[in-house]
């Protein structure tokens, strides 16, 4: 088949997965323990990573980024710079990432090893069907924990940045927050929640699908997982771009 | 090759409008169902009929679209053309929803179990019933009453993971069987058993057709499954024990038929005495091995 009709069908599939879990929405049973479960598992259960993630990134961008604002005098807008490059790109987009790492991978490969045992097939037969009991709770929690861990990422990231801007050096710790105060203005608050609303929808819909369709037991199940990872990065890295346009066109630039 | 007799779904009145005897709806029919993957045909023009209290063998070699008849059933695929009927109802055109119901009706007994790896004995058990919102003093009656159909209660409260392969194939039975299913569908329930455990899986399916009263159709590629299913019958004695006896011609003549597919036909639809009895060469090969 030629790249760009699987490219179609692929996203036709994608598509009518999505129409279903939000059909299954306005019926009962709504599964909602399970919804709390997945949120445990995603939310829960990433915030160790994505607060490592941040707190490192916030570190590493002030070691960085300091020698040349202090060549040029401006090392007291420090935070602004750390702040608007956490909270609009970096957060959501390492964020989203290493969600797609652990979540992503995870669920694929469930729902893979799933298919190739034929307990997707038995649920069915049982008269459930596996796009609201399965995708639509992962689905949920990934769109209602991404954006919390974001905004985790953000404010370790921003104490990573503030702790290494003070003990290497020596920046006022006053300074630093009041420059970080500055960098993070509503839109930037909005854009860095928006983001990973998308993103989450683009990990649980990329991975549960990639999980459904397994194919060639358990080998299928180890392929599925790769390309629901590989799939789901790449596809947050190029919607980011077009993401920050459309939210800049929106509400306007950022100040550098 | 053998024509398969279609059971009809009359009106119960002849044209003067006197009443006429009407032959009862089948449980499952198939009408002219044909199917492809591509350009591999699956299933070509196929017919067939399964009464009620029924127990239909599919019989066939591996890739002859045995499974796929099951499949159909269930409408987890569709036809190509054709028509299929459950318990009359035609279920070739049927949305998602409409088939939810039609599959509640069915109990599907899968090769190696297919149990839910995260849910303990019960829980599978009771899936059924979980999902329709039953009280949990219910479900955990119903649960114990279907377990021990199966002689599984001591397992109730085990893992999948540390059942043996015939254990796990009895809890999907029992799991199928809960809301007392008119059809249940076996996909190679004795598939890498050993004799004794698969003679168990069998002396189950007699036992749903003889004193429940149950369709079922049984897709196996193993000779020993029709051996027992089709000579043997169940009856409760005094003491409410159920006990299992050889049956003369007559009684398998009624209730246990058997149909072998080839390339996408029905090669042979008949009872099993027929089927050995049979000259044709690709029967003869697959009962005897060559």
């Amino acid at each position: 088949m030629n790249p760009l009709k699987h490219f179609l069908l692929e996203l036709q599939e994608v598509t009518g997965l999505l129409w279903r879990v939000l059909k299954g929405l306005r019926k009962r049973p709504r599964y909602f323990a399970e919804m709390i479960q997945q949120m445990d598992q995603v939310g829960v259960g990433s915030l160790g990573i994505v607060v490592l993630t941040g707190f490192f990134t916030g570190g590493v961008l002030i070691l960085q980024a300091y020698p040349t604002l202090q060549y040029y005098g401006a090392q007291s807008n420090a935070g602004q710079g750390v702040a608007t490059s956490l909270i609009r790109e970096l957060g959501p987009v390492l964020t989203a990432l290493m969600v797609a790492g652990r979540v992503g991978s995870s669920i694929s490969a469930e729902l893979g090893s799933m298919v190739v045992s034929q307990q997707i097939e038995a649920m069915r037969a049982l008269g459930t069907s596996p796009a609201r009991k399965l995708v639509t709770p992962r689905l949920v929690a990934l769109l209602v924990c991404l954006p919390l861990l974001t905004i985790a990422a953000d404010f370790f990231g921003l104490l990573g940045g503030g702790i290494v801007a003070n003990q290497i050096y020596g920046l006022d710790t006053n300074v630093y927050i009041s420059s970080v105060r500055t960098g993070t203005d509503i839109n930037a608050l909005i854009t860095g929640v928006i983001k990973p609303i998308f993103f989450g929808l683009i990990i649980g819909l990329v991975s549960c699908h990639k999980g459904l369709t397994t194919k060639g037991g358990t080998v299928g199940v180890g392929v599925s997982t790769t390309q629901a990872v590989v799939i789901s990065s790449i596809c947050i890295i190029i919607s980011d771009f077009f993401l920050s346009k459309v939210l800049q066109s929106l509400m306007g630039t950022t100040l550098f | 090759m053998f024509e398969d007799i279609t059971v009809s779904n009359g009106s119960g009145m002849n044209g003067n409008g006197a009443r006429v005897p009407v032959a009862p709806r089948p449980a499952i029919e198939f009408r002219n169902v044909d199917l492809a993957f591509d350009d591999q045909v699956i299933l070509s023009d196929v017919s067939f009929c399964v009464g009620r209290g029924e127990t239909r063998f599919v019989l066939g070699g591996s890739g002859t679209g045995k499974s796929t008849v099951i499949k159909l059933i269930l409408g987890l695929i569709k036809p190509d053309a054709g028509k299929i009927f459950v318990e009359g109802e035609d279920i070739t055109e049927f949305d998602d929803v409409e088939l939810m119901r039609i599959r509640k009706k069915i109990g599907m007994v899968f090769q190696e179990g297919a149990l839910f790896d995260s849910l303990s004995v019960y829980e599978n058990v009771a899936y059924r019933l979980h999902e329709a919102g039953v009280d949990e003093d219910e479900v955990e009656h119903e649960v114990r009453r279907m377990l021990q159909f199966v002689d599984l209660e001591d397992a109730i409260d085990k893992m999948p993971i540390e059942l043996s392969g015939g254990m796990r194939r009895r809890v999907g039975i029992a799991r199928a069987l809960v809301g007392d299913p008119n059809i249940v569908l076996f996909d190679e329930p004795t598939a890498g058993l050993d004799p004794p455990t698969a003679r168990t899986i069998c002396e189950l399916a007699i036992k749903l057709r003889d004193i429940e009263d149950v369709s079922s159709i049984f897709v196996t590629h193993e000779m020993n499954n029709l051996d027992y299913i089709s000579s043997e019958y169940a009856v409760i004695d005094r003491e409410g024990k159920v006990q299992y006896e050889f049956a003369g011609e007559t009684y398998c003549l009624l209730n246990t038929k058997v149909m072998m597919l080839l390339k996408g036909d029905i090669w042979f639809t008949g009872r099993g005495e027929e089927l050995k009895a049979s000259q044709d060469n690709y029967i003869r090969k697959f009962i005897n091995g060559k």
